[in-house]
């Protein structure tokens, strides 16, 4: 009773960032992939990801700054950055790395880094949000698996 | 007897798979990893291009498929691809978040067996096996006869490999005979989920399979039953079951042979069944060889091992299988085509020997094997990208393939053995062109005589298509020469690995004569120094030809 009140809480807040589209199911498939060997295997997956990926959002932000800018570079770090993004389903992120590449296709530079501004809120949006959310889930103990069942 | 369960890596198929993941974004590759764990497959990852292409290079024989990103800043996943595709023959599956139909296709060309958009998804890993699987099923299928199946030496490409994947002759011999044991151990037996493989299963081991494909052809194919079988074939640990679905399984796969080959044939137009009666009266020689999938043969093997040809059959009834040599023995001529048959081997087929000098032979088989060693004084480097079709043109059209190489004039010997060389001039078109034709088999290095097929007139050799490749360089695809003899006859693509691109003429050329490509055959070419036509073919020139109607009429080349 005591540990059914934070899971729930727990399965709350997930369902919101599902809700209000921040991931996809693809970070479902990252708690499926969690197991003995890798109890915390999402927590770790998205440690990782935010730790490579400001590398690109500081490479996208430095080729945005550049003049005249280079759209092809551009675009293939964008397409990193998606790439990257798919991997914890962060949703989001994902569309605003879409659209940024279709200003980027038609040589909108002033859409760019509009849209980059965009993008780079919802990066870090998302990452605050995770990060209540696994301490969120640690405070409520490894019982996981049995508040999966959604 | 050989259960098969000596690794258990094998037997657990698909789990235990080696699979090499290679992916810039360390988050994927982690993802990846874990995802392919999961499916019990044995997981390397890398997240640079030119580190999996030395760790492949380093351990050829290390892995069994490869997933790559195709964006990849060291190289490009097109790039690695190609270099997997050239160099070690394994299935390559591409991925990126990229399902742009372009890229796809790109990623197709170049040979990828599948293309996964990320987010890539368990269930789509977990049937990856299928790709290493799949380019198993055909390895065996085409070269392979299922029954005594040793260390077969044949060089072979798997179908989704696309043309790139000629050059596999290249790789080391020593690791497909290996790999191939392990083939003919999983070809037979079922995969399932990997948790259900620890059931007890009969394993159809190499020596079971053989008793059981004696056993049916000591029965009769049309009179077997599973039990006559369980009991011709004395195992006693053997039930009717096992027998029956082996059975089944065996039905079904002649059956699949032989509706491929019968596609296979039709589509190339051949028209076997009129061939000799429409020779041309006044052809000498070999005239066709050609495959008759009409006949009940449904898959002849040959095995060349040191200047052996070892053909096999795989069904009982192939007796009076395939290979038809019309040849109205010229003097002059000496026929390469030297079919020993160990016995060991080939307990059925001991009719399929064939081996005539001279002999108007009338043996058959499916599956021909020659080599050609054209020796030419051309620059084959300079040689245009093109292709050309001639079709029904009663001569060797070696103007065309070549265009620009002046063709006319000299003298072509077609070799077609190495020891029993056969350098007949004939002329090949009105002009008497020169050149070498020695047959060899590609795979072997052996120094092999069999197999011959010289051609009349240059008739012979219908429909090549030759394709130059520059080493180290992406295949591309060029020559098309195609001679063909007959309206109905076959057509054969030759692959030509051109070593000399750039330089003149003592450079080594490949050349792979690539059957009608439908078939995923190679006839491996190897063409190599060409000098003046009065030196004539040391040229080592390996051809393969695994093709079923593989038409030559050497005739004419007796002048």
């Amino acid at each position: 009773m005591e540990r059914g009140q934070p899971r729930r809480q727990v399965a709350a807040m997930k369902q919101s960032l599902f809700d209000q589209g921040y991931l996809d199911e693809q970070f479902i498939q990252l708690e499926e992939l969690s197991d003995d060997a890798n109890p915390n295997f999402v927590e770790e997956i998205v440690i990782l990801y935010y730790r490579d990926s400001s590398r690109l959002v500081s490479s996208i932000e430095q080729t945005l700054e550049r003049s005249p800018l280079d759209f092809n570079k551009l675009e293939s770090l964008l397409h990193q950055f998606k790439g990257s993004s798919s991997s914890i389903g962060a949703k989001k992120v994902k569309a605003e790395c879409t659209l940024l590449g279709e200003y980027c296709r038609a040589g909108n530079a002033e859409g760019c880094t509009r849209s980059f501004q965009q993008l780079k809120k919802e990066y870090s949006v998302l990452r605050k949000k995770l990060e209540a959310y696994f301490q969120l889930a640690r405070q409520a103990g490894p019982a996981e698996s049995a508040c999966r069942p959604k | 007897m050989d259960n098969g369960f000596s690794s258990p890596r094998r037997d657990a198929f698909p789990a235990g798979l080696r699979v090499l993941v290679v992916d810039d974004d360390p988050t994927w590759l982690r993802i990846l990893e874990k995802m392919l764990k999961k499916c019990s497959y044995e997981v390397t990852t890398c997240c640079l291009a030119r580190e999996a292409l030395n760790l492949l290079r380093e351990r050829k024989d290390g892995y069994d498929i490869v997933i790559s990103d195709v964006n990849m800043p060291d190289m490009d996943g097109f790039k690695l691809l190609e270099h997997v595709g050239l160099e070690m023959d394994l299935p390559v599956i591409m991925m990126s978040v990229d399902g742009e139909t372009s890229r796809v296709m790109k990623g197709v060309q170049h040979g990828a067996c599948d293309y996964l958009l990320k987010p890539i998804r368990m269930k789509e890993l977990r049937n990856i096996w299928q790709h290493v699987f799949r380019k198993r099923i055909h390895e065996a299928r085409e070269f392979e006869s299922l029954d005594g199946f040793e260390g077969i030496l044949l060089m072979r490409n798997g179908s989704d490999q696309s043309d790139d994947g000629n050059l596999f002759a290249l790789e080391d011999m020593t690791s497909i005979k290996k790999r191939k044991d392990v083939d003919n151990k999983h070809d037979d037996r079922e995969y399932g989920d990997p948790s259900s493989t620890k059931k007890a299963r009969v394993v159809w081991s190499v020596d079971l399979h053989q008793k059981f494909v004696k056993a049916v052809n000591q029965i009769g194919f049309d009179k077997v039953g599973p039990k006559k079988i369980l009991d011709l074939m004395n195992v006693p640990w053997l039930t009717r079951e096992n027998v029956a679905s082996h059975l089944q399984k065996y039905r079904l796969y002649l059956s699949r042979l032989q509706k491929e080959n019968d596609q296979k044939s039709s589509s190339c137009g051949v028209k076997l069944s009129d061939l000799p009666s429409k020779d041309p009266p006044g052809s000498v020689g070999f005239q066709n060889l050609i495959n008759r999938q009409q006949n009940d043969v449904k898959l002849d093997v040959f095995k060349f091992s040191e200047g052996t040809v070892q053909p096999q059959n795989v069904d009982p009834k192939s007796h009076d299988s395939d290979l038809k040599v019309i040849s109205e023995s010229t003097s002059e001529k000496r026929r390469a085509l030297t079919n020993k048959i160990p016995d060991k081997k080939i307990r059925r087929s001991s009719e399929m020997g064939v081996n005539h000098s001279h002999i108007p032979s009338e043996s058959e088989a499916n599956r021909q094997v020659f080599g050609c060693t054209i020796s030419t004084q051309y620059p084959w480097s300079e040689v245009p990208e093109m292709q050309l079709k001639q079709e029904n043109k009663s001569f060797l059209h070696l103007e065309d393939s070549f265009s620009q190489l002046p063709l006319h004039g000299t003298q072509h010997h077609i070799q077609v053995n190495q020891s029993q060389s056969i350098s007949s001039n004939h002329s090949i078109s009105e002009g008497e062109i020169a050149g070498c034709i020695e047959t060899k088999p590609l795979y072997a290095d052996d120094k092999s005589d069999y197999t011959s097929s010289g051609s009349s007139t240059g008739r012979a050799i219908d429909a090549f298509s030759v394709q130059p490749k520059s080493h180290g360089q992406s295949l591309e695809p060029i020559h098309n020469t195609n001679c063909i003899p007959d309206p109905e006859f076959h057509q054969r693509n030759v692959l030509l690995g051109d070593e000399v691109a750039s330089a003149p003429l003592d450079e080594d050329l490949h050349l792979y004569w690539l059957e009608g490509e439908c078939y995923n055959m190679n006839l491996g070419l190897q063409m190599s120094e060409y000098y003046d036509p009065a030196l004539i073919s040391e040229t080592p020139f390996h051809l393969y030809d695994s093709a079923d109607y593989s038409v030559v009429d050497q005739g004419l080349f007796i002048a």
